[in-house]
């Protein structure tokens, strides 16, 4: 056995994804979004988290997966990874469970059309049922963004 | 005792001493003979080292034991200060500020600073030859050391050794304090240090040494060290063993009495500075050293006034932390209060509207309150430029004298932090390219030292910081030819600009990129970088030069950061606040009266032409576009001299607005400063104007 990991669980279309729970700060249902111009178009604006103005990423952007309109279902993840802040738009956050990192594999070069470097691994718990376990500190790296920033202009 | 308790207590003691220190040394520097500034000095120094003894920060307490020693013959005449002492004296300074700082910032506050400690004991050297050659008992040199050591070890008698040694003079023992000095050329200062410890312990007992006795047999001393000692000999018998020890300089052995230990055991510093001063006084004679504790035990007692701090200031230090989460839960408030406001209006209601009128006087009273108890005299920054323009002058070869006033003048704490670089910058262009060398203010008719005045004043809602000088003034036709070739601006239009336009190049950016600056007569380096954070501070900078007379930099800053008035303004269903500092005025212009010049669009705005910004372009408005409007709605926004009219597609009305970021995952966004909460929740971007205008 290894060591038990707390994630809570979400999905984007049909595939379930996880993220340690100690980095998720809170959930919340949709809110009105402010656009923010002139950046990556995956960026979705900011919204008011109780007083702190907080970035929204749409997470099927980032994973450049065709983006859908948002539902009853729908939330913002907010995640906090080194002093960012960062609300994830999730199509729904489903549960709250411990999984064995034992059982974590590394990631196959693309699950799904995501790029193996945004994964941690693919988590099996049984039944055929696959988690896919989110690299943070990646999906949040901003060089891209600012790549993809110079590429608009 | 838990000394991390103590800590903070110590590095703000120590930053208000080594201010003092630094204050004193500057003034000295000016008086040299003015010897009640010396007591000053010696009296931070002193503190200071017995501060930093008793936290254990050994480095610093050695390096003010120099510095102290210097001082003290200074005090007593015995040396006169020249620049080479001063340079000494405030090269330890920096030395201290540093191993504070590291002290501040985590570390042990250990350094090297054996040149430093060196060139302190050179002085001291040069002197005790001096001194010597007409004191002919080395005993009498070392008096007035004695008397202080035997000041400053009384900080390190703790109460039981006290106790210890007065238990022994009621029974009739004698009780000695000695002061022990060992050749500087002695190689085994540890082996004599032990024979006069052997000779104590054979005739008595060693109840206290300083430094201890471990360190003592480490060698960890510097050919001193004192003893507190019972012995069963006389006074001069011990004296005349102890000097029997070869290699031994002097040994100063004094007797202490009940009353002599009751002063000496007072731990308060500020006392025992007070011991020190007035056995200094007493030390002239031969055998002063026992007078000396005597007077000074009268002196103590009639001296609590001047030893307690003379200005007991009715404040308390808060943490800058929780000054920001109280300004945060404001800024709350402030939303919710505008939110309210809405609702009343659409209501109308007279008992709501009239509690939320009595509401909205409160928390505009609250605001003032809590943006007050951020508020910091700009004297934090000002107190660290005398040093540095002492410093520049005696580089550059220069005499200046810097002038300061308003020095009380509240800024915010997060204006304050930024305003140090901007105006460091200002000052030492003052120095360089301003004011001229002595020979070029003799033959230009002024007195040869130079005057720098750095003032601060409040006018309005804006704080206004000067840096005026007399010196050389701004030569147009160089600057003109430096900005030319830089390619600042084109020999056309350098001949249409007025003097106060030309006086602006210097803070262009293409300007100070010019060859080495020395050869511009004008100022340069790093002047664009001043002008930009002055800006982005939300406030403006002008120049105000007469040739060959001097020139004055003029900085106007707002009072806080946190909370600003803006505009606010809709582009289709977006909503965007404008800072009001910058908005210049609002119109409307209609559809006829846009000009294209070159394929821009202009207007005519009082008599100049000013370019037109689609804001909804800069924006990628997504349901906004001012093609489509007859008249639309302009804001004038300014930055510095340049203007610019942005296009608006409808006022909402002037806010006080609360500053937010945008966090640390946005940062760059173009033409966008930050953001704030409107009343109903939705966050509006910030606009900044700077962006829109080239």
């Amino acid at each position: 056995m290894g060591e038990e990991l707390k994630v809570i669980v979400f999905a984007l279309g049909s595939e379930e994804y996880g993220i340690e729970v100690d980095k998720v700060r809170t959930i919340e249902r949709l809110s009105p979004i402010t656009r923010v111009p002139k950046t990556a178009t995956f960026i979705k604006g900011v919204i008011n988290l109780r007083g702190v103005v907080v970035p929204v990423i749409d997470l099927r952007g980032r994973f450049n997966l065709t983006e859908t309109a948002t539902t009853e279902n729908s939330r913002i993840i907010v995640v906090s990874v080194a002093d960012i802040e960062v609300g994830f738009i999730v199509d729904s956050a489903n549960d709250v469970i411990d999984i064995d990192t034992d059982t974590i594999d590394l990631p196959p070069e693309i699950v799904g059309g995501i790029k193996a470097k945004y994964l941690r691994g693919i988590a099996k718990l049984g039944e055929g049922r696959l988690l896919i376990m989110l690299n943070l500190s990646e999906v949040l790296n901003k060089n891209e963004i600012i790549q993809l920033e110079q590429l608009e202009v | 005792m838990d000394m991390n308790a103590y800590l903070s207590m110590f590095i703000d003691e120590s930053n208000d001493h080594l201010q003092s220190l630094n204050e004193n040394l500057l003034r000295l520097e000016s008086e040299p003979e003015e010897l009640s500034i010396v007591q000053n000095i010696f009296r931070s120094a002193h503190t200071l080292k017995g501060m930093s003894a008793t936290m254990g920060f050994e480095d610093l307490a050695a390096l003010t034991h120099e510095m102290e020693n210097v001082l003290d013959l200074v005090r007593n005449s015995k040396l006169k200060m020249d620049s080479f002492i001063f340079d000494t004296l405030f090269k330890g300074l920096d030395a201290l500020e540093a191993m504070v700082q590291d002290i501040v910032d985590g570390g042990t506050g250990k350094a090297d600073v054996t040149s430093i400690v060196e060139s302190l004991q050179i002085i001291l050297k040069s002197d005790y030859s001096a001194s010597k050659a007409t004191q002919a008992p080395t005993v009498a040199a070392n008096a007035p050391s004695a008397a202080e050591s035997s000041a400053s070890g009384a900080m390190l008698l703790d109460e039981f050794q006290s106790s210890i040694l007065l238990q022994s003079i009621e029974t009739g023992h004698n009780v000695f304090h000695i002061q022990i000095a060992i050749r500087d050329n002695c190689l085994l200062k540890a082996v004599r240090a032990y024979m006069v410890f052997d000779l104590l312990e054979r005739n008595g007992e060693v109840i206290k040494s300083d430094p201890s006795v471990q360190d003592i047999e480490q060698e960890k001393f510097n050919f001193t060290f004192t003893v507190f000692t019972i012995s069963r000999l006389q006074q001069e018998d011990l004296q005349a063993q102890l000097l029997n020890i070869s290699e031994i300089e002097s040994a100063v052995v004094t007797a202490l009495d009940a009353e002599s230990l009751a002063v000496l055991g007072q731990s308060n510093a500020a006392a025992a500075v007070e011991v020190v001063e007035v056995a200094e006084t007493a030390a002239p004679q031969s055998e002063a050293a026992v007078t000396s504790v005597e007077a000074a035990k009268g002196q103590a007692r009639s001296a609590p006034a001047a030893s307690t701090p003379a200005n007991v200031s009715k404040t308390i230090r808060v943490d800058i932390e929780r000054l920001d989460t109280l300004m945060n839960l404001f800024s709350e408030l402030l939303i919710d209060r505008v939110r309210l406001e809405q609702l009343s209006s659409e209501i109308k209601r007279s008992d709501l509207t009239e509690t939320v009128e009595h509401m909205a006087r409160v928390s505009s009273d609250l605001q003032s309150i809590v943006l007050k108890l951020r508020m910091v005299p700009v004297d934090s920054v000002f107190n660290r430029f005398p040093r540095m323009i002492r410093d520049l002058a005696k580089s550059l070869d220069k005499k200046i004298d810097l002038v300061i006033t308003g020095a009380d003048t509240e800024l915010d704490r997060t204006v304050i932090d930024e305003i140090g670089d901007p105006l460091v910058h200002l000052l030492r262009n003052s120095v360089d390219h301003g004011i001229e060398t002595v020979e070029e203010r003799i033959a230009a008719g002024k007195p040869e030292t130079g005057t720098i005045f750095l003032r601060a004043f409040h006018s309005g809602n804006h704080v206004f910081i000067e840096v005026e000088e007399d010196g050389r003034g701004i030569h147009h036709e160089r600057v003109l030819k430096t900005a030319i070739k830089n390619g600042v601006v084109t020999a056309d239009e350098a001949k249409l600009l007025t003097p106060d336009e030309i006086n602006m190049l210097i803070f262009a950016a293409g300007f100070s990129t010019a060859d080495k600056i020395s050869d511009i007569s004008g100022r340069g380096v790093g002047l664009d970088v001043v002008r930009s954070k002055i800006t982005s501070l939300g406030g403006n900078v002008t120049i105000d030069s007469a040739f060959g007379r001097g020139t004055k930099f003029s900085v106007q800053l707002p009072l806080t950061l946190s909370i600003i008035s803006a505009m606010l303004i809709k582009l289709g269903s977006e909503k965007y606040a404008i800072p009001l500092s910058s908005i210049v005025e609002t119109g409307i212009i209609r559809k006829e009266q846009i000009l294209q010049v070159h394929g821009n669009k202009m207007i005519e705005f009082r008599n100049t032409i000013i370019p037109l910004v689609s804001l909804s372009k800069v924006l990628d408005s997504p349901d906004f576009n001012e093609n489509d409007e007859l008249e639309t709605e302009i804001v004038v926004v300014r930055k510095g001299e340049k203007w610019a009219a942005v296009m608006v597609d409808e006022f909402i009305g002037q806010s006080e607005i609360v500053l937010k970021t945008l966090g640390k995952y946005l940062t760059n966004i173009k033409a966008i400063s930050g953001a704030t909460i409107l009343g109903d929740g939705y966050v509006a971007l910030i606009i900044d104007p700077n962006a829109l205008i080239k």
